[in-house]
């Protein structure tokens, strides 16, 4: 009987953990319903060479693929974070996604080419075949071109080092031996 | 009344020339099914995200090309996950969001059942001989 007096507590104990937990949930990040399945075949122009490819272009992984585009203001934030990566030798291959050919490569010529290669994605149908909602968005490829994480949004250093980084072992060791060099400096 | 139903079931106008009317009544109820992945709380029909405006474009070509509404649900599924769809395929993760009300109902219910079993078996007991004088005494002096 006792017992019972405190199942009010109880259920509101269990109430306020549940919706605690709600404000820390993002409810614009939509699950991936691509995870786990090979990157989808297409075939596109190359951005800069006009040269039709199509996924196996993307090996090998693991990689980055980069949704982009001129008209995408988070992208031109995260453009200099990518050149970063690129320079550590991560592998980023670009999706430029709706874009005017001649603007993206005016970009790239300006702002510097962080990317292997680009696909022009013009229409918008790698994008869509791919479940992407906007721009930027970044894909882990793994050594086999499975696609193992979406990023939606800028990507930068909190977010590599917390989500990508477990990817590229390889690099995060290089990250750690730079680190003192460069705090040094 | 129409007016306000109009602009809110097409608030954003492309004209598509179906093929037939069977087609375009399709394609008005699938686009309303369909939620954007972008603008969360719309349906394809009414945002205007360019994600909506592709999804639109995608949905009239597969209708005209003769694809079934299964059909054309899978293919967004595939690409955007069950989230895409206003009313989810129940599987395991849409299974608490399907089941949860009747859960809710059958568990309200069984309170229901508990509260009244109970109040049989402890039928509220007379007042004691004291207490019946009590009140008679109070009553006397009030009702006239």
């Amino acid at each position: 009987m006792r017992v019972k007096r405190f199942i009010p507590l109880a259920v509101f104990a269990l109430l306020a953990l549940l919706l605690f937990k709600g404000l820390s949930i993002d409810p614009t990040a939509l699950p991936a319903a691509r995870l786990g399945q090979p990157f989808p075949d297409f075939s596109q122009p190359e951005l800069l060479t006009e040269e039709l490819i199509d996924a196996s272009a993307l090996r090998p992984g693991p990689a980055l693929v980069n949704v982009w585009a001129t008209w995408c203001y988070s992208c031109r934030v995260e453009h200099p974070y990518l050149l970063a990566l690129a320079e550590q030798g991560v592998p980023i291959y670009g999706l430029n996604y709706k874009d005017d050919s001649e603007k993206a490569r005016q970009w790239l010529a300006d702002l510097g080419d962080p990317y292997r290669l680009n696909i022009a994605d013009r229409d918008g149908t790698v994008g869509l075949d791919l479940g992407v909602y906007g721009a930027p968005e970044t894909y882990v490829l793994g050594a086999d071109g499975v696609i193992l994480h979406r990023h939606v949004g800028v990507l930068d250093q909190a977010v590599f080092e917390q989500d990508i980084g477990q990817w590229f072992p390889a690099l995060a060791k290089l990250g750690q031996a730079n680190a003192p060099e460069s705090s040094a400096q | 009344m129409l007016i306000l139903m109009a602009s809110s079931a097409w608030a954003v106008i492309e004209t598509y020339e179906f093929s037939s009317p069977d087609l375009a009544s399709r394609y008005h109820l699938l686009s309303q099914e369909l939620r954007c992945p972008k603008c969360q709380n719309q349906n394809i029909a009414d945002s205007n995200a360019p994600i909506a405006r592709d999804l639109r474009v995608v949905l009239y070509e597969q209708l005209e090309a003769g694809q079934s509404d299964q059909q054309i649900l899978d293919f967004m599924v595939a690409r955007y996950g069950q989230f895409v769809r206003y009313r989810p395929e129940v599987d395991r993760q849409t299974a608490l969001l399907w089941w949860s009300p009747l859960l809710l109902l059958v568990l309200g219910g069984l309170g229901v059942v508990r509260h009244f079993r109970q109040k049989e078996r402890h039928p509220e007991r007379g007042l004691t001989a004291m207490e019946r004088e009590h009140v008679d005494r109070l009553l006397k002096d009030r009702l006239p």
